[in-house]
């Protein structure tokens, strides 16, 4: 009495066929991408897509790459995966970490199709999960902030306290209170990823109270055109580079740079060698990308944050190293230490020094 | 010139023509815009509105038309009582979301006990939730004259407050890792909502929704009750006249359609979504409302709307995968249908008369 059985029935001639496809040297790898916005929105699935036509160029031929873009996370992301997946793609990427139940549902009913979620943390035979730490470009981020902040405010417009946004506002804060201890971090959460008109009434909450510089974790310009319109605000580019915005406000970015592991990981489909596997790369893996570091910012802060770039892309430095307390005071981490990837992957409160309340 | 004159009474014929050449119509002008994108227009409207029903995996993309349109229907068969007596109930979306709250919550507070009772009493909390959730504009506009579009429609910001509040919060899942989301439905028998014949997609929610049509079509068209609906929103001077007290239609129209709106997310929460997240809400409460004016806001004109917008939704990810469409021209191509519909409207109120320019 469930759906498992009827797919298993009627999806297995579509299944068969396109499993026996990459076997045969005439026949393209059919590789299908779900993004959860337009591929037009410039940050997050404007990157995946960029990764998406990196495939094309790199395999030519041998590869027929097909998307479905703006797919709400529920069912409608069932019912396009397991489109992508009756339509012979044996090897799918689904974008978006709300992503998660569809893709462990379809990758049930499609043994014989390989699945990529991004972001996620299930795991199955077909099914890799891959992410990247972007707490490491906030480290950066930090640094040039702490640095240059003439108010002493730091804003950063959250989009959902979920690990991976917490680790951010963590990194950034650690990293700009070591070079000015008189630093103070404002999160404003906008509960969106993409809408820029919530970006900019988040943007325009930061400035007012004073924050000369505006951390983003949403994926549009939206904050990039208010700090523009502003005056003296900076930002940074999230997600792509944004470099629209370049010189000023966006002195530089974080890019998530999915292109080397998704032409790795096609390449594992077509010479046979794919496997499930958990990948959370950084900027020295090159799946956080540090964008150009503009003219705005002093020779010497651009010198610091580029040797902090380097000494954590060879794995030297790692963003979370102790001593650190959280913010209720207890020890987090003691002197020297660094957290476990697991931990980190769950983080759920604020380093000490926070002062705002991270929401239940 | 053209003069347009008004009919004594609307037109049967075209009343009932207009939809069908709404429907043409959007395919031309969709047509249209999918040749100026480059597209062959002619592959893209059957790719569309074709190849779903009897294209390759027809059987799967079948059973997938019921469950997306199981939520439109069961919501615009509620709003369209209202409709008819001129009760704009414009916040389906939030009841749509408090309904999937209170049933989901009561699942869970019950989690990990197994029992045949839990499945009921989620329906009852969901329809309950939705209802109640639609008492608040009914109220206040009963006691204090207040619009009732207005309210029910900030309230839906204030459900999806609520929605994200309960996924970050009280419902979230203690074995996510701290990540948003509850626990998932689909995995905990008792208060799952599966199908019912393999294969079909259909769930309690496509029974529901056609119980909903039946109960809506015997309310309206063969009861006192509907009669009076309908006088309220074609003549609300006669209507005092004939008995009907406003303030018990307001309640009765927003409550109805609050509790079938509940029901919806009760059943998407428990079903096809399983899980309640900060983006549960995909949009049915107000889709439903293109539905309900597409229908007619004819109980079984919803049923074949249902279908057929369910159909272009499916249609649009099937050409956004197979042509290369951008969503945004299938979103557009959505908005032409209520666009066409409304325009073409015009046919049924009034008789257009071609003139000479100096009459």
């Amino acid at each position: 009495m469930n759906r498992r059985s009827f797919l298993t029935t009627t999806a297995a001639t579509a299944v068969v066929a396109a499993a026996g496809l990459p076997a045969r040297a005439a026949d393209p790898l059919k590789v299908g991408f779900i993004y959860v916005g337009p591929v037009g929105d410039m940050g997050w699935s404007y990157q995946h897509d960029q990764g998406r036509q990196a495939i094309d160029k790199e395999y030519g031929d041998k590869v027929v790459t097909s998307f479905i873009e703006s797919v709400p996370e529920g069912p409608d992301a069932e019912r396009a995966l397991t489109q992508l997946a009756l339509e012979g793609n044996t090897l799918i990427f689904a974008t978006s970490f709300g992503y998660m139940d569809a893709v462990m549902n379809v990758a049930a009913k499609f043994p014989n199709v390989k699945f990529e979620h991004a972001t996620g943390y299930k795991r199955a035979d077909n099914v890799s999960t891959y992410d990247a730490r972007f707490y490491e470009g906030r480290a950066i981020q930090g640094t040039i902030a702490g640095r240059m902040t003439k108010t002493n405010k730091i804003g950063y417009i959250g989009s959902f306290p979920i690990p991976e946004v917490v680790q951010g506002i963590n990194a950034a804060y650690i990293h700009a209170k070591k070079v000015n201890p008189d630093v103070e971090m404002k999160v404003v959460w906008a509960y969106t990823w993409f809408d820029p008109a919530k970006e900019a009434d988040a943007a325009a909450a930061l400035i007012a109270e004073g924050c000369d510089f505006v951390l983003q974790h949403t994926d549009s310009t939206a904050p990039q055109a208010k700090a523009q319109e502003a005056g003296n605000v900076y930002t940074f580019g999230q997600a792509s580079d944004m470099p629209a915005f370049a010189p000023k406000p966006r002195v530089s970015s974080t890019i998530d740079h999915w292109d080397p592991y998704y032409i790795a990981r096609v390449g594992a489909m077509l010479d046979g060698t794919w496997a499930s596997q958990a990948t959370w790369g950084g900027i020295g893996t090159g799946m956080v990308g540090i964008g150009e570091i503009t003219s705005e910012v002093p020779e010497e802060v651009k010198a610091e944050a580029l040797a902090l770039k380097d000494k954590i892309a060879s794995g030297e430095y790692h963003p979370f190293t102790g001593p650190l307390n959280k913010q209720d005071g207890s020890v987090w981490l003691a002197e020297g230490a660094t957290p476990e990837d697991g931990d980190l992957a769950g983080m759920a409160f604020y380093v000490e020094g926070i002062t705002a309340e991270l929401p239940k | 010139m053209i003069v347009l004159i008004k009919r004594p009474t609307p037109s049967r014929f075209w009343a009932y023509t207009t939809p069908l050449l709404a429907v043409l119509a959007t395919m031309i002008a969709g047509g249209l815009l999918f040749a100026a994108l480059g597209k062959n227009p002619v592959e893209a409207i059957k790719v569309i509105f074709w190849d779903p029903l009897f294209g390759a995996n027809a059987a799967y993309f079948r059973s997938q038309l019921l469950v997306k349109a199981a939520p439109l229907i069961l919501i615009a068969a509620g709003l369209a009582v209202g409709f008819r007596a001129g009760i704009w109930n414009i916040g389906a979306e939030g009841q749509y979301i408090i309904g999937a709250l209170c049933g989901a919550s009561v699942a869970l507070a019950a989690y990990p006990a197994e029992s045949a009772w839990l499945f009921p009493a989620m329906v009852v909390a969901g329809l309950l939730g939705g209802f109640l959730w639609g008492m608040i504009p009914a109220a206040l506009r009963v006691v204090f004259g207040t619009s009732e579009i207005l309210v029910s429609l900030m309230l839906v910001y204030v459900a999806q407050n609520l929605l994200a509040y309960a996924a970050f919060g009280p419902l979230k899942n203690p074995q996510g890792y701290g990540f948003p989301g509850s626990r998932n439905l689909q995995q905990y028998p008792s208060a799952h909502n599966p199908e019912l014949i393999a294969g079909t997609g259909a769930h309690w929610g496509v029974v529901a929704a056609l119980i909903a049509v039946i109960g809506a079509y015997v309310l309206m068209h063969r009861h006192i009750a509907g009669f009076r609906i309908r006088v309220a929103g074609e003549a609300p001077r006669a209507a005092r006249f004939a008995g009907v007290v406003p303030a018990r239609l307001v309640v009765t129209c927003l409550g109805l359609s609050g509790a079938l709106a509940g029901l919806a997310g009760l059943f998407e929460v428990s079903g096809p979504n399983g899980q309640i997240t900060d983006s549960f809400n995909a949009g049915y409460g107000f889709t439903a409302i293109i539905v309900a004016f597409l229908g007619r806001l004819h109980p079984l004109g919803i049923l074949l709307a249902g279908l057929l917008m369910a159909l272009t939704y499916i249609g649009g990810d099937m050409a956004q995968l197979m042509l290369g469409l951008p969503a945004a021209a299938i979103q557009v191509f959505q908005g032409m249908l209520l666009f066409f519909l409304l325009g073409f409207d015009l046919l049924t109120n009034y008789r257009i008369r071609m003139t000479g320019a100096h009459a």
